[in-house]
């Protein structure tokens, strides 16, 4: 397993249930979404044009990129529409201790790129 | 020829006759009926009540089909007498009328159980078509009912009473609901979600009287109890009509007792549906009856090759959105439970197993397998085999497939009794291609209309040029037309997305019926809904408008395109201090600025001073003006105030679709008003009201809605149409293919030409929505959220 170092980010009633919102670290841009149950980031970028995934509408445990309507899963971050695209975005391991949220940041953040059958559900 | 007289115009009587005709025409017959309709699907009453159906959908045999086979229907006749010996029977109306074969087809009364008190106006049986009318006049919003009896009938009684707008309490005697078809748990669960649905379930509780002085006033129960009603159903069960049978001689336990040939006693006598009793079993729902009728039309026309030998019976409750299923014998005593339940979805399944052979279901929660099922507990297969799958079958790999494997034998719709090879064989020889086709042919899902989707499914799987009804659905996640979906949320009281979800959808939703619901919810509570920003498209949620770099542009309202020099010098500001990319006159007489980034959102309204302009949302976008009369020398009206007006009274609403709107001073036209949504023409002494034009991707020239004198009768007409937009148009339908949808005819109809009540209700509610409407930008001071407009900032940052 990755070794992750873990960074407090914020309350967890700070992103209303169902949303996304943007966290900047270093250099990176992280999209983390409060599912009700859990909490899921992904890198704040659409694998399309970059649009930003925190301001998608969730569906389920996937995001609709506001720009083109591209439907990227924020478990594993592959896209999920259109079918085929052979692209992803980078998830994160995401905690919650004593109502804060906390972001696993990887040493090397890897992205796999599986390629999705059409049809396969997420 | 000889003669048949049928006593009971019925679903069980007329069904058989239908048969029998189809065998052979060689009796003159005459049907008796006390009711003064012609046959209609007494099952589908729940649904007139809840308003779903009118009576008018509901008739099985219309007038025709009795002329046209020469039948003598006598209805609102009353049978009171039969004389066995001379072979002839009595009507109320002092008419003798001879047979030489009789058939009782008597059905059910809705039996009174002994309260005192039952005979005061108020109290109601739910039987007939006249009993379902006299409840929907008496019900109505702020009527309090009480309906006791808490089995199948009861309880679609008390949810067709609650859409209606009645505050509904069951009473029942047992201590679980509709025990007769679900074992106490199911029970359990059912009456949660009668509960969830607002309708109050008191259980184990014996009521003793009606109340009241002449007119129902109150219900009391046995422990002393008052619980305060305006109207009392009483669904307490049934019993069959057997005083003619009495009369006649037969033999009568129960019901008529009739043998497998469905004979009675008397060799000239014969009796179908819920008035007989075979084999011990009076049966009271209508896929038995319809098999005895078959059986009954082979014996009478000679066939004695077919025999009745009994049903599994299954029951269905006809509640949108409380799915419950029950079929066979599902008690645990000699036999295996499979169960699974799960209390927070709300899902409760429980299988019973006799001899490796499934003998009873019950589904609360699910009933998407009820076929399966049905067909198991019918053909009795042996399910060693499938043992470790009965709840949970392998996952079909294509809808086709879940069909595929049906065999032609299996019945797909179990009140008609029509079977998939049945189905399939139509499809073929008559070229069917829809849904209303098919029914029409073969009867299959006209009963209770639990098979609608499976049809389909054989549809879609067969029919070479299969057609989906024209009915669009909003998306798979909630199955409804929108119209639809409208009445559901309505008369259910639904006022959050989620809730719609997870009472009508599958509790997930997407990116298009997310928004759908959001503006049907705001639009039909007038704004008093939870609104539910995750729902909401992101321009929604910081009211601007996204660009294709994340950045957002900002439009500030400029009403009737009418500026001045301050407004445009804060504007020219703000483009400075936040360094926007661009500053662009819009199309429609507006300024655009360009690549404001989401943080800086409330900072740039608060320097503006200006409210929304909306050009981010499918709502209100703007009236352009000319100058009219002001400065214009051609001018005829004064187009600038009028713009302006019209702009205040509709902005800051949603809209099913973006709405652009203008008004000009003369017919010259310089704002374009004939290709707006809605346009304001000046014409001497007075204004052309038009509507449903466009100038975007295609060009349409907008309806001529109405002309009027004065500038206020003219907003007036924009009001209705912009209203009655709102509340009909479907999601994303834009006013030009609307208005082509409905023609401007039926617009105008339902518009300036309707009736005083309706232009009034239309004109309250648009005024109520704006009421509770206010300016976007205000949440740039008061965010709905702490994080609304800023992305979090980490309490720690990278070591
Ligand atoms: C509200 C409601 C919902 C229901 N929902 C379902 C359901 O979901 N599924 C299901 O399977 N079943 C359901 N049923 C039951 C189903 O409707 C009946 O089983 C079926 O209608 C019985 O048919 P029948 O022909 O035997 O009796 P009926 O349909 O009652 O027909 C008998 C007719 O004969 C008339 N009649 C009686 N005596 C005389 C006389 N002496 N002279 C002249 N006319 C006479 C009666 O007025 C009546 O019109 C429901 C019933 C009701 C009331
Ligand atoms: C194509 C899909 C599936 C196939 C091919 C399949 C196959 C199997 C097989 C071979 C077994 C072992 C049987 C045995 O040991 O006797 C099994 C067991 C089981 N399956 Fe499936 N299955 C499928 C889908 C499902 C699904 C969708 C569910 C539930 C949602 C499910 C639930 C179970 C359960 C609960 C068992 C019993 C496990 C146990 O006893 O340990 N199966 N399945
Ligand atoms: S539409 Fe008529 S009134 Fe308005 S500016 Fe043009 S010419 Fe003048
Ligand atoms: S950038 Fe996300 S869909 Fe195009």
């Amino acid at each position: 397993m990755t070794d992750h170092q873990w960074i407090r980010i914020a309350a967890s009633d700070s992103v209303p249930l169902r949303e996304g919102r943007l966290v900047r670290l270093a250099d990176r841009e992280i999209a983390l979404f409060n599912l009700g149950h859990r909490f899921l980031a992904v890198d704040n970028r659409c694998p399309h044009r970059g649009g930003p995934l925190a301001d998608g509408i969730v569906t389920g445990a996937s995001v609709v990129c506001p720009l083109h309507a591209w439907k990227v899963s924020l478990e594993h971050g592959g896209v999920e529409r259109p079918a085929g695209a052979a692209t992803c975005v980078a998830t994160y391991p995401v905690r919650v201790e004593h109502g804060i949220v906390l972001i696993g940041l990887p040493l090397a953040a890897t992205c796999v790129v599986t390629r999705r059958s059409k049809g396969e559900a997420a | 020829m000889k003669r048949l007289v049928v006593v009971g115009n019925g679903m069980a009587g007329m069904a058989c006759l239908e048969q029998i005709l189809a065998y052979a025409p060689r009796f003159t017959v005459t049907v008796f009926g006390d009711e003064t309709h012609v046959n209609y699907n007494r099952v589908l009453l729940s649904s007139v009540l809840a308003g779903e159906k009118t009576a008018d959908d509901i008739v099985l045999h219309p007038l025709e089909w009795y002329r046209r086979h020469a039948i003598d229907l006598r209805l609102g006749v009353r049978i009171v007498d039969v004389d066995a010996a001379a072979k002839a029977v009595t009507g109320d109306d002092g008419s003798v009328t001879p047979y030489d074969t009789l058939l009782l087809a008597t059905g059910s009364y809705a039996w009174l159980p002994p309260i005192a008190g039952l005979d005061q106006d108020g109290v109601f049986v739910f039987r007939t078509l006249d009993d379902t009318r006299a409840l929907l006049e008496r019900s109505g919003p702020g009527v309090s009912a009480v309906v006791i009896g808490g089995g199948l009938l009861g309880l679609e009684a008390a949810r067709g009473l609650q859409v209606q707008g009645c505050n509904v309490t069951v009473v029942h005697l047992m201590p679980t609901l509709m025990e007769r078809q679900l074992d106490p748990d199911a029970g359990q669960y059912l009456a949660g979600k009668m509960e969830d649905l607002g309708i109050r379930v008191l259980l184990g509780r014996t009521t003793t009287a009606v109340v009241g002085n002449g007119h129902v006033e109150g219900v009391v129960l046995e422990d002393g109890t008052l619980l305060e009603a305006d109207l009392v159903v009483v669904a307490a069960g049934i019993r069959p009509n057997v005083e003619l049978a009495y009369k006649a001689g037969l033999h009568v336990n129960r019901g008529i007792v009739v043998n497998d040939h469905m004979e009675t006693s008397s060799p000239d006598i014969l009796a179908v549906g819920e008035c007989v009793e075979h084999n011990g079993t009076c049966y009271g729902l209508i896929a038995p009856l319809l098999e005895q009728g078959k059986v009954l039309a082979a014996t009478i026309t000679g066939n004695r090759g077919p025999t009745y030998t009994g049903t599994v019976q299954a029951a269905k409750l006809k509640i949108m959105g409380v799915d419950v299923f029950s079929a066979g014998d599902w008690s645990e005593q000699h036999a295996e439970p499979v169960r699974f339940e799960d209390r927070a979805l709300g899902i409760y399944k429980k299988l019973t197993v006799r001899d490796g052979r499934l003998v009873g279901v019950i589904l609360v929660g699910d009933t998407s397998d009820s076929h399966r099922y049905m067909e198991w507990l019918r053909s009795r297969t042996d399910l060693t085999a499938e043992r470790r799958h009965l709840l949970f079958p392998p996952p079909a790999a294509d809808v086709g497939l879940d069909v595929a494997e049906m065999a032609d034998s299996a019945v797909a719709c179990g009140c008609i009794g029509v079977t998939k090879g049945e189905i399939v064989r139509a499809i073929h020889e008559r070229g069917i291609n829809t849904l209303s086709q098919l029914k029409e042919c073969t009867r299959a899902s006209t009963g209770c209309g639990s098979c609608t989707s499976l049809c389909q499914d054989l549809l879609r799987a067969v029919a070479p040029e299969f057609e989906e009804e024209k009915k669009k659905v909003i998306c798979g996640c909630v199955p409804f037309a929108e119209d639809r979906l409208r009445e559901i949320l309505r008369s259910q009281k639904l006022r959050s997305v989620q809730e719609v979800l997870e009472i009508y959808g599958d509790g997930v939703g997407c990116e298009v019926c997310k928004p759908a619901l959001s503006y049907m919810l705001d639009m039909l509570w007038c704004g008093d809904h939870e609104e539910d920003r995750s729902a909401r498209f992101i321009n929604d949620r910081v009211h601007a408008n996204i660009q294709n770099d994340g950045t957002f542009s900002v439009v500030p309202r400029i009403r009737g395109g009418v500026t001045s020099p301050a407004e445009l010098r804060r504007i020219a500001d703000v483009a400075e201090r936040y360094d926007v990319r661009m500053v662009k006159i819009t199309g429609s007489q507006r300024i655009d600025l360009l690549g404001i980034r989401k943080e800086d959102l409330p900072k740039v309204w608060a320097d503006l001073g200006m409210p929304s302009g909306q050009a981010y949302t499918k709502g209100v976008r703007m009236v352009k003006t000319c100058v009219g009369t002001d400065f214009c020398r051609f001018g005829t009206q004064d187009s600038i105030a009028a713009g302006i007006e019209m702009e205040r009274r509709f902005e800051q609403l949603y809209t099913p679709h973006k709405v652009k709107m203008a008004a000009v001073g003369c017919p010259r036209n310089c704002a374009e008003a004939t290709v707006k949504d809605i346009g304001l023409v000046g014409v001497e002494g007075g204004w052309q009201v038009v509507v449903g034009g466009a100038a975007g991707k295609g060009v349409r020239k907008a309806d001529l809605l109405t002309t009027v004198e004065t500038t206020q009768a003219a907003l007036e007409a924009a009001e209705l149409f912009f209203q009655y937009y709102r509340e009909n148009a479907n999601y994303l339908e834009r006013t030009y293919d609307f208005v082509e949808r409905l023609g401007i005819e039926k617009v105008r109809k339902e518009t300036v030409y309707a009736p005083e009540d309706v232009r009034r209700g239309l004109l309250d509610r648009l005024r109520k929505s704006k009421a509770r409407a206010r300016d976007a930008w205000y949440e740039g001071q008061q965010p709905r959220h702490p994080t609304q407009f800023i992305p979090l900032v980490p309490l720690e940052t990278l070591a």
